[in-house]
């Protein structure tokens, strides 16, 4: 039976499930909106650790591991972990799957990458390749600064299109087993796009056409309306890059504006000054795994669009003055 | 109607968006942060005229005291991004933090604060001049070149 459809899209056959998600943000995440929702909050950015990374590290091992619990089963009943974050080499995830000892896959979508992970996470359980899926992400504002932008210490102006890197992990864990659980029905898997935009400051800007592509794809694959869905998000847009993706939408015929939110626009407050909203891997994971699933379990939200949204660029293409490759990929869970 | 590019090759598209992404790009707040870079760029200058007028005061010609001077700006700088106010006040203040020679030592020593944990060598020593490095070495270029012109003239 072929669950491709249309071009880019998959609808499962037999939907897996959200066994349960878990969450772990720092302090000034924790000062935010979304503060009564997660699980943890760290006291400082470094977590008790030695290094930003380490504290990364900690992060999503913390999230995996209590995904798992509130399941009430045992990391041995995981048989697959996929995870990525944003540091070269995916450092903070390789280090912090050591610990756990299960079979993994690493993911770099940049932070499309919770998106991406429970794409192919659905794949394997639907494909009957095993019963249990741990996906997860993770990223450091700190660790992140330090190897894309400036020293943290350094004393510089930042433009006020620029978003601020959520420090935080979150993990869900899926299951094929049928329950009442939110269902990941179908998923539309996204090309690059890159529309020229060289500015490593403005990546809500560069990443919305990529959003907007994805969504069309979907809606051409599936048939669906964008009304159809209760809510339609996408990862870290910004608030440019979100008014931007309504333009973009609007220009294509569609009204997306009713229904629409970017889980960067959700996490910090005005007066926190993170300037265009969050970002970073953990961006779209947080409010997924604290917000969105639970008020699915809780039956406040049936259907949900996740659209995770990564810009692809490394320090290296910066310098060499090379465009930014973004990308968008979609799921939808619903009850 | 402009679509998506595939692989963003739709030049109609790229240029209508770019059009769109430069209506809605916030601008910065010019007063109000060309007020914070001319309060704090010209404090930090009184507190260097200060000095400057103590070591004056102490005996010293106008021209010596420069150096004296310089070198308490320099350590001022390097003791506050050690106490992690620096990054703060450039957050607001800009280029009146960063062109004075405090903003100078905050270059230094930011990069090496950050990369102890890589190690005395390739963390501290080789990190510490990424940022400070190429003012380090165009300023080098650019006195020499004057030098020579001044040299050549006279």
């Amino acid at each position: 039976m072929n669950k491709k459809h249309g071009k880019q899209s998959i609808v499962f056959a037999s939907p897996p499930q959200v066994a349960a998600a878990a969450t772990i943000v720092g302090p000034m995440e924790g000062e935010g909106l979304l503060a009564a929702y997660y699980d943890k909050i760290l006291e400082d950015n470094s977590g008790d650790q030695d290094s930003w990374e380490k504290c990364e590290s900690y992060m999503i091992e913390w999230a995996m591991s209590t995904a798992v619990k509130k399941s009430g089963l045992t990391l041995e009943d995981v048989d697959y972990i996929l995870a990525g974050d944003l540091l070269n080499q995916l450092m903070a995830t390789h280090f912090a799957i050591r610990s756990l000892g299960r079979p993994f896959l690493g993911l770099y979508g940049a932070c499309s990458t919770m998106a991406e992970s429970l794409i192919v996470g659905a794949i394997l359980l639907d494909g009957g390749f095993g019963g249990h899926v741990l996906a997860g992400v993770s990223s450091h504002h700190d660790a992140a600064e330090r190897q894309y932008r400036f020293p943290t210490e350094l004393g510089v102006q930042r433009p006020p299109v620029t978003q601020w890197t959520v420090t935080g992990a979150g993990a869900v864990l899926l299951k094929a087993m049928a329950g009442n659980d939110p269902r990941v029905t179908t998923a539309t898997i996204g090309k690059v796009v890159d529309v020229g935009l060289k500015d490593p400051n403005a990546m809500g800007p560069a990443m919305a056409p990529a959003a907007a592509e994805t969504l069309w794809q979907h809606i051409q694959d599936t048939g669906r309306q964008p009304a159809y869905y209760d809510l339609i998000v996408t990862g870290d847009l910004g608030v440019v890059g979100k008014t931007l993706l309504i333009q973009v939408m609007q220009e294509k015929g569609l009204d997306i504006s009713a229904n629409y939110q970017d889980c960067g626009c959700m996490i910090y407050r005005e007066e926190q000054d993170s300037h265009a909203g969050a970002s970073g891997c953990a961006s779209s994971a947080v409010v997924l795994c604290s917000h969105l699933i639970p008020q699915m379990k809780a039956g406040k939200l049936n259907k949900l669009l996740f659209i995770g949204t990564g810009s692809l660029h490394s320090t290296t293409s910066y310098q060499q003055k090379e465009s930014i490759p973004c990308i968008a990929h979609a799921v939808s869970l619903e009850m | 109607m402009p679509q998506a590019g595939g692989a963003g090759d739709d030049r109609y598209f790229n240029k209508w968006y770019e059009a769109q992404y430069n209506q809605v790009k916030p601008k910065p707040p010019l007063v109000k942060n060309m007020l914070w870079a001319f309060v704090v760029g010209g404090l930090i200058c009184v507190i260097g005229q200060v000095f400057a007028n103590y070591f004056v005061d102490m005996g010293l010609s106008k021209k010596e005291a420069g150096v004296p001077t310089t070198i308490v700006m320099v350590f001022l700088g390097a003791f506050f991004t050690g106490l992690g106010v620096y990054d703060e006040l450039g957050r607001r203040a800009g280029a009146g933090s960063v062109v004075p020679i405090t903003g100078f030592a905050n270059s230094v020593v930011a990069p090496a604060m950050e990369f102890k944990r890589e190690g005395f060598v390739f963390g501290v020593a080789a990190k510490m001049f990424v940022i400070a490095g190429p003012v380090i070495v165009y300023g080098v270029t650019t006195a020499v070149l004057v030098g020579l012109i001044y040299w050549i003239r006279h």
